[in-house]
């Protein structure tokens, strides 16, 4: 494994693990399950729903 | 080639197995090649020389790298042989059923993701500030019972209560624990666990909070440096929200270097006369202000402050506890501290009191089995798994990783003197707060091979840029030490001790600051929820009016027990923390007997005795720990005996009592014992509900003989995906069968 591709992994956890790629993963699930025909948020408006979904519906952290 | 095609239920014709075959699975199990074996016998040996080197063999110190060796042997044979045996007997994942995160999938809330990545994710969401307190205040009782608790119970106990818990809610399409207690035990069984649930959040959040307290009173520095966590989220949050939507990476490197400009600022800010006058604030107007802050954040909407501290948060949390791994393993700090100290049976140690059972068993209650887990481990997780048999490494394996960050934090605890531990953790009732006091009281104690001098006290707390450590209780300032005295010898020497030490106590505020916002949140839906089911308005959580009044009535409530930590005259770490690990193991036991019901139902009798012994465990522990602290005579320990000890002072006319100095402070005392002593009451009340009810579910499920369930219905899957961290040969061939396929949006799970 190359420095280039060891460099790509850490970016492609680090991402993960922050959660930077749910719009991607969002992208690929519009694509894959509804095709055309459905209504797919922006970027933008992606992450303006993430966190109202937040609102509505709240998570614990851990002690 | 491997046969890999048995089980698969997708037979769209093109796709390859989505699974590979049990059969095959097994054989690899049980192919022990000599390399394999030689392996394995490695890490045995190594394993049990380091618990030789920490239990037999007593010399006048031991090595802190044995701690770590001792730890990470252990969890790759608990996490290689019991949790496979558990997998194999108990759980018995297939994958060829989809996971909600396949067949709910929305791109959003269901979302299949790597396992590894998941690993992470949920790591960060479990492990907070629990495991960092917990052992640092065992540590008075030697570092023997606390390193043997962490890390046998985590193997028994706390990684096998995540893990069912993940794998149960998994298979109930993310259900939370509170819906299946209701589907389990029953109306009242439920009812009880719901309750539990929320007056557990409350008195967790509570003293989160004072630890929080404890750490920044009469810190100008502390209280500078956190204080800016606020307005750097708030900027985060709104760069996000307008400027660069997702780029949280970017904004979290943005928000961590703004962190530590905040570190190094605050010490400038605290050598100024201003900012000394402006950011030296006692603990009980510190407690106002956390209150006053925490309905604040609980009632703003989550972008602007909650979801980037949250970033800030893991950022930090990971990055921070890899660096000190690293550092423990550099440094490899020697320990002087007794195996077993005297504390442990006399039951009279400063820090809390009580002997080692039950005492110990509830102090470390994170790192070795944390009830608040399986809030997390039912809910958002089993949502992104992406194949059944993953849940083994995330959820057991994700356990195991919180238990090391414990064993770090008392290593950390460890490493400095142990008169300064005693000095730091010792109540301000003890040491009067001042260095003089301080000294007479630790050496007082007639603690072999501790002479602690004024000097000694003045010189620790000049390093770490604080006017005095003396009584800085609840542990995070004793960890931030430890912390310190480790990273200054990587990094920076004795001049950056300073920084480091308020690096640690950012980094665990931060932690806290977010636990109390996203509980405070939590806590008021579960209100609503309940007050719904009287007036129906307050059911509708968009309702503004009952979202504040509910916010309200929480942070009420949690603030009460705040203050009255803050304000307790006997001290206030020492009297509540008891009640953070019981409510904490409660909530375990609360698990642990959900799923003793389902495995019940399930009709798995042979293997029950996995999870009822835990159970067993955490009942006993937890039972007997409330029973003392409400029915034992002596009053350092009983609640209630406190209590009529200090009503007999003042019917008798005294004007001081013990640590009370004054007719006030004795009332105080009456009324914080009876408000801790009831809260006591209603724990234990409410955890042995619904453990009978777990016990007569799993009675009946016996007699009826069938076996019902309360599972989704089984979809079946069309990805793959391998199940451990390194995947197997026959994994890995079926893996080179999918990337084969040609890339359509269909095939792709990943």
């Amino acid at each position: 494994m190359g420095v280039v591709e060891v460099a790509r992994g850490i970016r492609w956890y680090v991402r993960g693990v922050m959660g930077e790629d749910a719009y991607e993963k969002y992208l690929a699930h519009v694509a894959g399950e509804h095709g055309d025909g459905a209504v797919v948020m922006t970027e933008r408006e992606f992450w303006r729903d993430r966190t109202d979904r937040q609102d509505a519906n709240p998570q614990g952290r851990c002690c | 080639m491997p046969k890999t095609s048995a089980t698969t239920r997708a037979k769209d014709g093109k796709l390859p197995p989505v699974a590979v075959d049990p059969a095959i699975l097994e054989a690899e199990d049980r192919r022990w090649t000599p390399l394999k074996i030689a392996i394995w016998i490695a890490i045995a040996l190594l394993g049990g020389l380091s618990w030789v080197m920490l239990a037999v063999i007593r010399g006048e110190t031991v090595n802190a790298i044995w701690f770590v060796f001792a730890a990470v042997c252990t969890y790759f044979i608990g996490y290689r042989f019991y949790s496979k045996y558990i997998e194999k007997h108990l759980l018995k994942p297939d994958d060829s059923r989809a996971t909600p995160a396949e067949y709910k999938a929305d791109g959003k809330d269901y979302a299949a993701t790597d396992r590894r990545v998941l690993y992470g994710h949920h790591f960060a969401a479990i492990a907070g500030a629990g495991p960092l307190v917990g052992p640092v205040l065992a540590a008075q009782m030697g570092y023997l019972p606390g390193t043997i608790w962490i890390i046998v119970g985590v193997v028994l106990a706390g990684a096998v209560q995540d893990y069912l818990v993940m794998f149960f809610s998994m298979r109930r399409g993310g259900r939370s624990l509170g819906q299946m207690a209701r589907d389990e035990l029953g109306r009242v069984g439920g009812t009880a666990a719901i309750i539990a649930t929320l007056t557990i959040m409350v008195i967790i959040v509570a003293i989160l909070a004072l630890v929080v307290v404890n750490a920044l009173a009469e810190s100008p520095w502390g209280v500078f440096s956190v204080a800016m966590t606020i307005p750097i989220a708030l900027f985060m949050g709104c760069y996000l929200r307008f400027f660069r939507p997702g780029k949280v990476t970017e904004v979290s490197i943005i928000g961590f270097v703004l962190l530590l400009a905040a570190i190094i600022g605050g010490g400038a800010v605290a050598e100024t006369d201003w900012g000394v006058a402006l950011f030296t604030i006692d603990k009980l107007p510190l407690a106002i202000g956390i209150i006053v802050y925490g309905f604040i954040a609980a009632v703003l909407p989550v972008w602007l402050l909650l979801a980037p501290r949250d970033y800030l948060s893991t950022f930090m949390k990971i990055g921070t506890i890899l660096m000190l791994a690293l550092a423990i393993i550099i440094v490899r700090p020697e320990i002087f501290a007794p195996a077993v100290s005297e504390f442990a049976t006399s039951g009279t140690g400063p820090v809390v009191s009580g002997t080692l059972f039950p005492f110990l068993f509830v102090t470390i209650a994170c790192g070795a089995l944390s009830g608040f887990h399986a809030l997390i481990a039912s809910g958002t997780t089993p949502k992104l798994i992406e194949k059944e048999r993953q849940t083994r490494f995330i959820g057991y394996g994700g356990m195991l990783m919180e238990s090391f960050v414990a064993i770090m934090a008392l290593v950390a605890a460890l490493s400095i003197d142990r008169g300064i531990y005693f000095a730091m953790n010792a109540s301000a009732a003890a040491t009067g707060g001042t260095i003089e006091g301080a000294v007479a009281f630790v050496n007082g104690l007639g603690l072999q091979g501790v002479n602690l001098t004024p000097d000694m006290l003045a010189q620790t707390a000049n390093d770490v840029g604080e006017e005095s450590i003396v009584s800085r209780t609840g542990g995070a300032p004793t960890l931030a030490v430890g912390l310190a005295h480790i990273m200054q010898q990587v990094i920076g020497g004795s001049g950056l001790m300073a920084f480091w030490y308020h690096f640690a106590i950012m980094f665990e505020a931060l932690f806290i600051l977010t636990a109390v916002d996203a509980g405070t949140r939590v806590a008021r839906f579960m209100l609503q929820d309940s007050i719904g089911n009287v007036i129906p308005k307050f059911k509708n959580t968009s309702w503004r009016v009952g979202a504040w009044i509910s916010t309200a009535i929480m942070v009420a409530a949690w603030g009460a027990i705040l203050v009255m930590g803050v304000t307790d005259p006997l001290g206030g770490i020492n009297t509540l923390f008891p009640l953070f690990g019981i409510a904490n193991q409660l909530l375990a036991a609360i698990a642990l007997a959900v799923c003793m019901a389902i495995i019940a139902k399930r009709g798995y009798f042979r293997y029950l005795w996995i999870v009822a012994v835990p159970l067993a465990f955490a009942a006993v522990v937890t039972i007997s720990a409330s029973f003392l602290k409400i029915f034992s005579p002596v009053p350092a320990i009983g609640y209630f005996a406190q209590n009529a000890a200090f009503r007999q002072a003042l019917a008798d006319g005294e004007t001081s009592f013990g640590t009370a100095p004054t007719v006030e402070a004795m009332n105080a005392v009456v009324r914080n014992t009876m408000v801790q002593g009831i809260l006591s009451i209603l724990f234990v009340t409410l955890a042995i509900i619904v453990i009978v009810a777990a016990v007569l579910a799993t009675i009946r499920a016996a007699r009826r003989g069938s076996s019902e369930s309360s599972e989704d219905a089984a979809v079946p899957s069309k990805v793959f995906a391998p199940a451990g961290l390194i995947p197997t040969p026959a994994e890995r061939e079926l893996q080179a069968q999918w990337d084969a396929l040609p890339k359509t949006p269909r095939a792709g799970g990943h």
